[in-house]
């Protein structure tokens, strides 16, 4: 596929072979991805990996008959859609019945999506290796690891109901460590544009926190007061919104969430916000799976949790609308992918600066300087949910902790393992601080953004040292 | 154009771009699943992908690109795209790449399969999880939670030295889960485990699994957690199920003996290893229960292939022998740079992704004991199966696992019912606590193994059987 034009004509020909086989009454709906995914991967200071794949997907969902049944192929010719509704048709016909079935997404109007940077589009395997490059020549001889990757995707969404749209969007994100003996460093940034990734700048900031990192000392668990940097605050929001402000989670009553309660400190906006204003490289579309429309989507204002994240199912068990957030077939159900945690005022929203020593940037350092006592947190990794209900999550620092005395940065500490309740921390009262801005962040999987910032949090459980 | 056609010219355009090896993989994977939750019918999906991938080395980098295209034209683009990308690659140049030998083989293997998964009826599978998951949402459970998942998959590798291999590799599993929603926390329990059990085999593997039969057992045992008292904050004597002792060979050996990480390839995402290859042969990784296969060969377990993606011959070794670590994962270029003589563990997910070093079947040798042994010749102790939750950190020590269920033992027997069982302790010292293992071994299947950037995920197979180890401590909670 070429362009959106090509995507809504595979589309029309999908739904055509899907009349001409059961009728014009067969509930259809078509979603065509072509997808263009290029990453350089670095590690010991050197590319070891690099990829490119370039695919165009059909995925045809069709109710006949009370019955369901999905499929997806990789296009490869005209024959090849032949017989992706051949099969969908059979397994239809073959399929238990589905009583929950919510119909389709009716004709409706769709916002422009972010569009494709053709720049980045475009992108060269060399464009990637000059920014990894960069990367590694400002880590300044301490051996460095991460990626520099570049998306581009075309979607196209039709279905029998005359619902149609399409759009096009491009994300280019760039994640490294600079490592001493004892320490790694991070610096992590997403954009919809690979001409914002600055490989020296994110090197030496890696290089700064690793070496501001070096010989860590061991520190005894507890409780302390945090600074969580934006790339640790990323990993609150992503659990939040994959389990807790997850419609299927919320209908099943797995999910923490109350709707209209104040379940979080009163400083906390979080957004679901396919257009991030930030560059975050959100999805950039404004349709979801179902072709319903995307909108900014208010998950929790001041304080109040005000909505979750609906596919056309689950609104349909919530009886409400859908909010557009369907990702397809899938388990797991509607997720917000877009998260957007509004930083201290709209007026402070200038561009943080680079400082000196392990703070991410002047937003951070400005947190840092309010604690007495505390711990500044770059990352969290390897978190898992044990109760989505009370959100008790454990997991471990990585990338760079110290402690903060008196506002100061006085020592590395070495790695600690926390269980801790992701909503506590932040209910009322326990958001000490936020940063003055939310920084677009590479998240492991495309299409899923955050921009986030950074974190005063009261209370964070920390259970045990990582090494024993 | 057959398959191996295409592969072939991959491989050739390849060599033309000037790349100084190259290997190309045609796959076509068919998927399959379906979901179902309290007598009703989820989700029903089928997928279908088919394309290549071209790997190619030029210099000291390599180079990587994947298009569905599997005309002669697609494929030379294919292979003329990863030279070019392997000359990029080789601007931020390391040391030069090696690879270790791989005699050049042509053969075919199939994986076992007695009733293909795919041709069994939608309705009849649809039927099976509809009944399970109705009768468990009926005996207490208030969310009956049922999943099979099915994938075929068939390769053609070719490479330029000579390697012309295709395979074709059936897997699929299914299981039960019922959860239970209490005022402020929730309660599951499962069967065979959280996801199911997989395998490289047929439907013959969900047949024998029963699931109907534990659809009210499952939904019984949750509502009874919900009124359990906490699993107490102590230290103790640990029995882990077997299910559970496959995800901690999983997380704690199986990750930790990867050679990529080992060597700091994925230093900045799935992490390093506390393993250091100075130590190999040497270094005591656990006590002398403690052997570790690394064995692809085992029929029907998730893991096994006849070759890997490198074209390498499935071959079991140890990984530890009685204690002592003596093995790795490795791929053929991991191997060459750290000067160990074998390869096989490279896999990728499907025909867009890198080949990468990925767990086979990694699994513990049987032991002497039995489960009931164990518990009888414990005084007191904590015993745990199926897992609920996992963390580990990024050099594989400390971990933290969360179990779906625990019992009290006092006097060598089991006794009360114990809710949000946790534990935690570091690799090597777990290790070297156990003192009991059982000879009950089962070849678990793990279906979501995430490695990789972009994200691949893997199938693992971990033969396990229930152990007891001291002094751990339980009982963990924010």
């Amino acid at each position: 596929m070429t362009g959106m034009t090509g995507g809504i004509d595979l589309a029309a020909q999908v739904l055509d072979l899907v009349r001409a086989q059961c009728g014009a009454g067969t509930e259809a709906e078509v979603v065509v991805t072509a997808e263009d995914q290029a990453l350089t991967r670095f590690a010991n200071s050197f590319i070891h990996q690099n990829m490119r794949d370039v695919l165009t997907t059909v995925r045809l969902r069709l109710h006949v008959d009370g019955r369901t049944a999905g499929n997806s192929i990789t296009v490869s010719g005209p024959e090849s859609l032949a017989a992706l509704v051949e099969r969908t048709v059979t397994a239809s016909r073959l399929a238990p019945v589905d009583p929950g079935w919510p119909g389709l997404t009716p004709p409706s109007t769709v916002a422009d999506s972010a569009g494709a940077d053709p720049a980045t589009a475009q992108a060269s395997p060399a464009e990637r290796a000059a920014r990894v490059r960069a990367f590694v020549d400002a880590a300044g001889g301490l051996e460095a690891a991460g990626y520099c990757r570049t998306t581009t995707w075309r979607v196209a969404f039709a279905n029998s109901a005359g619902q149609s749209c399409s759009g096009s969007a491009t994300e280019a994100a760039m994640d490294g460590i600079a490592r001493t003996g004892s320490s790694d460093g991070l610096a992590r940034f997403a954009s919809t544009r690979l001409a914002d990734l600055d490989g020296s700048a994110l090197g030496a900031r890696a290089r700064a926190k690793a070496a501001a990192g070096a010989d860590p000392v061991e520190l005894a668990p507890g409780r302390y007061q945090v600074v969580l940097e934006p790339t640790a605050v990323a990993d609150l929001l992503m659990t939040l919104g994959a389990h807790g402000f997850n419609g299927k989670a919320y209908a099943e009553r797995r999910s923490f969430a109350v709707l209209g309660e104040q379940q979080f400190d009163p400083a906390v906006t979080l957004l679901d916000n396919p257009l991030s204003a930030g560059g975050g490289g959100g999805s950039g579309l404004m349709f979801d799976a179902e072709g319903t429309p995307k909108h900014r989507l208010g998950l929790v204002v001041d304080g109040v949790t005000t909505s979750v994240a609906h596919d056309r199912r689950t609104a349909a068990q919530a009886g409400t609308a859908s909010t557009g957030h369907s990702v397809g077939s899938s388990p797991f159900g509607p997720i917000p992918a877009n998260l957007y945690l509004r930083p201290r005022t709209a007026a402070d929203l200038g561009a943080p600066t680079e400082v000196a020593g392990p703070a991410a940037d002047s937003a951070v350092a400005a947190l840092v300087a309010d604690v007495d006592h505390g711990l500044l947190v770059t990352d969290n990794w390897y978190t898992r949910v044990l109760d989505p209900r009370t959100m008790v999550v454990t997991g471990l620092t990585r990338n760079g902790v110290w402690l903060i005395e008196q506002g100061e940065v006085t020592k590395p500490v070495a790695n600690l393992r926390f269980t801790q309740s992701y909503v506590s921390a932040l209910r009322p009262g326990s958001v000490l601080g936020i940063g003055t801005a939310a920084v677009g962040l590479a998240s492991p999987y495309p299409g899923i953004s955050i921009e986030a910032p950074a974190l005063r949090l009261a209370s964070w459980n920390y259970t045990g040292g990582a090494s024993g | 154009m057959t398959h191996f056609d295409a592969a072939t010219a991959a491989v050739e355009a390849a060599l033309a771009a000037g790349a100084t090896y190259a290997d190309a993989r045609v796959m076509h994977r068919r998927s399959e699943s379906m979901s179902a939750r309290n007598g009703e019918i989820e989700d029903v999906r089928q997928d279908e992908d088919a394309g290549i991938g071209v790997r190619a080395l030029s210099g000291s980098g390599w180079g990587f690109f994947a298009i569905p295209d599997l005309d002669d034209r697609g494929a030379r683009r294919a292979g003329e795209e990863a030279a070019a990308i392997a000359k990029a690659s080789a601007t931020v140049a390391g040391p030069a790449a090696g690879l270790l030998r791989s005699p050049a083989v042509t053969d075919s293997w199939a994986s076992p399969c007695e009733v293909d998964p795919l041709g069994v009826a939608l309705s009849a599978k649809g039927d099976l999880l509809v009944t399970s998951t109705g009768e468990a949402h009926k005996a207490g459970a208030d969310l009956a939670h049922g999943l099979y998942q099915v994938w075929d998959t068939r390769k053609w590798f070719v490479s330029s030295e000579g390697h012309r291999i295709d395979q074709h590799i059936r897997e699929c599993g299914a299981g039960i889960s019922a959860t239970v929603i209490g005022e402020s926390e929730t309660q599951r329990r499962s069967y065979p485990s959280y996801r199911g059990q997989y395998g490289s085999r047929g439907w013959e593997l969900v047949d024998s699994l029963d699931i109907g039969a534990h659809a009210i057992r499952v939904a019984e045992e949750a509502r009874a957690l919900l009124t359990a008292p906490l699993c107490p904050e102590t230290e103790t004597t640990l029995i882990l199920g077997g299910e559970q002792m496959a995800l901690q060979i999983h997380e704690s050996v199986g990750h930790a003996i990867e050679l990529d990480r080992i060597l700091g390839w994925e230093a900045a995402f799935a992490g390093t290893s506390w393993l250091d290859l100075a130590k190999l042969g040497s270094l005591r990784y656990g006590s002398d229960l403690m052997t570790i296969m690394i064995d692809p060969t085992i029929p029907g377990a998730l893991g096994s292939f006849g070759y890997d993606d490198e074209g390498t011959p499935a071959i079991a070794r140890p990984a530890v022998d009685a204690g002592t670590w003596v093995g790795v994962l490795a791929g053929r270029d991991s191997a060459s740079v750290a000067g160990i003589g074998y390869g096989g563990s490279v896999r990728a997910d499907g025909w867009a992704r890198l080949p990468m070093v990925r767990m086979t079947n990694v699994g513990l040798a049987p032991g002497p004991h039995t489960l009931d042994e164990m518990i009888a010749s414990t005084d007191e102790g904590v015993f745990m199966d199926l897992n609920r939750s996992w963390s580990i950190d990024d050099k594989r020590l400390n971990f933290q696992f969360g179990c779906e269920v625990g019992y009290e033992i006092k006097g060598g027997k089991l006794g009360r019912l114990l809710r949000n069982p946790t534990y935690t302790g570091i690799g090597p010292i777990f290790w070297r606590s156990m003192d009991m293992l059982s000879s009950e071994t089962v070849a678990w299947g793990t279906p979501n193994c995430g490695k990789g950037q972009p994200l691949q995920i893997g199938h693992t197979g971990h033969p396990a059987a229930p152990a007891r180890f001291r002094d751990v401590r339980v009982g963990v909670r924010g």
